[in-house]
């Protein structure tokens, strides 16, 4: 089966700081080398600590951050606002994006229904029709329109905007929906209406989603395929039992752990996670988790680790796994013993 | 499936009968504030009677303001048919007053809002587009900001020469560079807002994405800006008038007056007070009503 | 740190070329030829020519403003039109007496706005802060020259307590720190001083009240402090915000002084500008803005580094 959105080599470097003659000092390696494909129709998630690339990844996807590098097509059509791709513009109307700030990414001078019915007019859609389209996409999700096609966003409680935000992405009538820590910031209660929403609404308009989160019950519970990512890399990636069974990136073993275990008083094979995550703007040599992995040999400091498969889709990028070409050397070099840097 | 959404219409519901409340706009709802303002009221009703009196001067004002005699020369206030006392060539004050009104509150607006427009039109391009744009824009700003305004504002007027028109110049040359400053920085910090990603998400343009979501969310913040400086380009445009650069005589014009009266302060000191007073209390309830305003729209989440 | 304030100190020298050109461009604005004062309006043109020569207005525009900059650079602004006097002596003279006013308006502006604003701050909501405010709306609100004005018929005319004009006792234009010209200092900067009271009262009491309400004061109150220990506390964390001000202030008293000076007749630099506008005295007009804009340029760029030097949460690097 054919992916439905295939990323190749995504990369951006942001400049910061400044010198004496305004030239930037710093540079922050927020995404390197990001690539994956969904098939239609799947939900893939995104999981990370805060400052990993997720969010950048999403905002590169959709074109509101324009790519240093890489390639973003769609079956099979390369867009992007280089000569020879598909202009961006088409892209927007097959992607669409929920932002995680619900009050942030409302308008607070338009009403709810002028909000939703903004996008279509924009793609030609008439007036009339784009706020009938508007009333009944607010009764999709959730929304009696006759109750809110006239309220203003800070007259909403933060679930109900988010469903606004939902049917505003859904106006343009996309395949692919990016969900960027789209209920990261609701109650759990309000959390769990709005995801059983979401996979209404994918079966109904076969949808297929982006679901970008740190919080890894949530992943696992609405995605099909999982990527973790690690400062601006992706470290494991594949089918979500396989790899919330089996994790096979020492980072990825680490940040299940840290989650609150399901069943009290099971026993749980602990590998911490130590210290704040490095800084993006000096990632470490090597592979960038050594310096806070357990298992880090002297290899790790020198090489970086290519993804390698573990079973089926399954993939993840260390030493420690016998497909890597230098697993062997890792195996052969002593432990180094293990001085949390942070 | 169908039984989770109808659960969620429902809340939805109650929630929104909770808050019943009739939906209000963002403009009807400063309104609703200022009206129940004691002081911009009051300040309100003021300037709306000093724009009468002076739109309705013909009307209303009992004698020709630019005839005098000289036989009644600077009348104390209170004489019989003069009641606010004749100017130094025996003109009555009350009606000079009230024509002096025209010119006044005209060069105080017209400067303040020929700047507002061009200068919100500056701040959005540079906040919008930033880069090149904004370097070039602010960068010019930052020259004029090197001025005093006052100095600017004398020194285009001084090399300009006298005049209403030249007047109006500069006093809007003064006011551009501010305004625009604001507009860059409310502009800047709306285009870093999700909804403007939004926006650009759903496939619109630059120039609709500034008119319909961030024109609406810069106006308000540079408007207010704006009227908190209708009242230093009243005081500047009666003092570049005080100091012979604004208005030519025998044009009723409160600052012009102020100079011509200076001449008689050990004759009759309290006649020459007059139009400095008006241009007192019209500049004071502008700050007032500016300040309200402010408040007004100061509407939290 | 460091890197911003060099960079700062970089950033003004193209500020005040800039600052230059529209000064030396103003002469341009005027209509008519800037040697209309000293041309008579019947000269045959071989005199015309000859006077143009002269002062070197028959060069090209760019080449006039390089050599006019780097004689300014020297010291040099020209000859005044009027009265064939170097400009910059007349210049200096005045502006050593605007600069007394602006200290003495300063003083009594800055000191009076801290105390108000701090009272304001501090009584929130009682009738010192009602004072306050009510002092800092009609500071920004008063048109100075008329208050000027009120001041010389209330205590010249009516209580013939202070002298109204000039500088010294019979019209004196040289400044000395004695009774008698002190006596002509009072009501100039007192009427002066109105505007930065008004500003700098506002500023503070806004600045102090929310400190007043941050949190870490909260948590000293808490602890216990005593209050003069907590005063100590804002005021160093008030005080980048509100210096920054009164040295915007200060560079507005030395521009804005010119209506001033004209009502009192005061010497200095404004009284000199108003003459240069009404015998179009090109080079003493261009002179006196030039020196007064590079004033406010100075000034700006100190305020920029000392507040950077007083606030370690300015990092602007």
């Amino acid at each position: 089966m054919s992916a439905l959105l295939r990323v190749q080599d995504l990369k951006k470097h942001f400049p910061i700081g400044k010198d004496l003659f305004g030239r930037p000092t710093q540079v922050v390696h927020a995404v390197e080398s990001v690539s994956f494909d969904v098939e239609k129709g799947r939900t893939l998630g995104i999981v990370g600590e805060s400052g990993c690339g997720k969010s950048t990844t999403a905002r590169l996807l959709m074109h509101l951050i324009e790519p240093d590098e890489g390639r973003i097509s769609i079956r099979g059509k390369e867009f992007g606002n280089i000569g020879g791709r598909h202009p961006v513009a088409q892209l927007r109307r097959q992607m669409q994006m929920v932002f995680q700030d619900s009050y942030a990414s409302l308008n607070p001078r338009l009403t709810i229904e002028d909000s939703i019915a903004f996008g279509p007019q924009i793609h030609g859609v008439s007036e009339t029709l784009a706020r009938q389209q508007a009333r009944d996409l607010l009764d999709r999700v959730g929304l009696n329109p006759s109750v809110f096609i006239r309220r203003y966003p800070h007259e909403l409680s933060g679930g109900q905007r988010q469903r606004v935000n939902i049917a505003r992405a859904l106006a343009i009538k996309p395949e692919i929906v990016i969900l960027d820590e789209a209920v990261s910031a609701l109650d759990k209660s309000v959390q769990a209406q709005v995801l059983n929403l979401l996979s209404d609404l994918k079966k109904e308009f076969e949808l297929t989603y982006l679901f970008i989160s740190h919080d890894l019950n949530v992943v696992q519970y609405i995605s099909d395929d999982v990527m973790v990512m690690y400062l601006g890399q992706v470290v494991e990636s594949g089918p979500v039992a396989q790899l919330y069974e089996n994790p096979a990136h020492p980072y990825t073993r680490a940040l299940l752990n840290s989650v609150p275990a399901q069943t009290p008083g099971q026993s749980k094979n602990y590998i911490v996670l130590e210290g704040d995550p490095p800084n993006p703007i000096a990632p470490p040599k090597g592979c960038r988790f050594h310096p806070r992995c357990q298992f880090a040999k002297a290899i790790c400091a020198e090489k970086e680790p290519e993804t390698v498969k573990v079973s089926g889709s399954h993939k993840a990028a260390c030493f420690k796994l016998p497909g890597s070409v230098d697993h062997q050397t890792y195996i052969r070099l002593q432990e180094v013993s293990h001085e949390p840097r942070g | 499936m169908n039984s989770t959404t109808q659960n969620l219409s429902a809340q939805a519901f109650a929630t929104a009968a909770e808050t019943a409340a009739i939906s209000r706009g963002y403009w009807a709802t400063v309104w609703m504030r200022l009206k129940r303002d004691k002081v911009s009221v009051a300040c309100a009703l003021v300037l709306l009677s000093l724009v009468l009196m002076a739109v309705f001067a013909p009307l209303l004002a009992p004698y020709d303001p630019a005839q005098g005699t000289m036989l009644k020369r600077l009348s104390a206030i209170g004489t019989t048919g003069h009641w606010l006392g004749t100017d130094e060539l025996g003109r009555d004050m009350l009606s000079r007053l009230m024509y002096g009104g025209q010119m006044s509150l005209l060069m105080g607006l017209l400067p303040v809002f020929i700047a507002f427009l061009i200068g919100t039109s500056l701040g959005l391009v540079a906040g919008f587009f930033g880069g090149w744009w904004n370097t070039l824009i602010m960068r010019t700003t930052d020259v004029f900001f090197a001025f005093p305004a006052v100095l600017l504002a004398i020194a285009i007027s001084g090399a300009l020469g006298a005049g209403f028109v030249n007047a109006i110049l500069s006093l809007t040359l003064v006011f551009i560079p501010p305004i625009a400053r604001v507009a860059e920085s409310v502009t800047t910090s709306v285009r870093n807002l999700d909804f403007v990603d939004a926006a650009r998400a759903s496939g619109a343009n630059s120039f609709t994405i500034i008119r319909v979501h961030v024109l609406g969310n810069v106006l308000g913040p540079v408007f207010i800006y704006a009227t908190s400086l209708v009242s230093v380009c009243m005081i500047l445009a009666a003092g570049l008038s005080f100091l012979g650069l604004g208005v030519k005589p025998p044009v009723a014009e409160w600052g012009l007056m102020l100079n011509t009266l200076r001449q008689s302060i050990y004759v009759q000191p309290w006649i020459s007070v007059l139009p400095g007073l008006m241009i007192f209390i019209t500049s004071l309830c502008f700050n007032l009503l500016s300040d309200g305003l402010r408040g007004a729209m100061d509407i939290k989440r | 740190m460091f890197a911003f304030i060099i960079r700062r100190f970089l950033f003004a020298i193209p500020i005040a070329l800039a600052v230059a050109a529209v000064c030396f461009s103003l002469v341009h604005l005027a209509p008519g030829d800037p040697l209309t004062a000293v041309i008579p309006a019947d000269a045959p043109a071989e005199v015309v020519i000859a006077i143009k020569e002269a002062y070197g207005m028959d060069r090209p525009l760019i080449v006039q403003f390089g050599s006019w900059i780097q004689r300014a650079v020297q010291g040099d602004l020209g000859v005044s039109v009027a009265t064939g006097r170097p400009v910059m002596g007349d210049i200096g003279l005045a502006l050593s007496n605007t600069l007394t006013l602006a200290f003495a308006s300063a003083f009594i502006g800055f000191s009076g706005g801290i105390l108000l604003g701090a009272l304001a701050a501090f009584y929130n909501g009682t009738w010192v802060d009602k004072v306050a405010t009510a002092v800092a709306i009609t500071g920004v609100s008063i048109p100075h020259y008329w208050l000027g004005l009120l001041l010389v018929i209330i205590f010249s005319v009516q209580l013939d307590w202070l002298p109204s004009m000039g500088a010294g006792p019979g019209g004196s234009s040289n400044w000395r720190w004695d009774w008698a010209h002190l006596q002509h200092l009072v009501l100039p900067a007192v009427t002066m001083c109105f505007i930065p009271m008004g500003i700098v009262t506002r500023t503070v009491r806004a600045t102090v009240s929310e400190i007043l309400n941050s949190e870490f004061v909260v948590a000293l109150q808490a602890r216990g402090l005593r209050a003069s220990r907590i005063t100590l506390h804002v005021a160093k964390n008030a005080a980048p915000t509100v210096l920054s001000v009164m040295g915007l202030q200060f560079g507005y008293l030395l521009g804005g002084s010119i209506l001033v000076e004209t009502v009192f007749s005061w010497p200095g630099t404004g009284y000199l500008l108003n003459t240069a506008i009404f015998q179009r005295d090109i080079p003493l007009l261009q002179g006196i803005i030039l020196v007064l804009a590079m004033f406010f340029v100075a000034l700006n760029l100190l305020v920029d580094v000392l507040q950077t030097l007083m606030d370690p949460r300015i990092k602007r690097g």
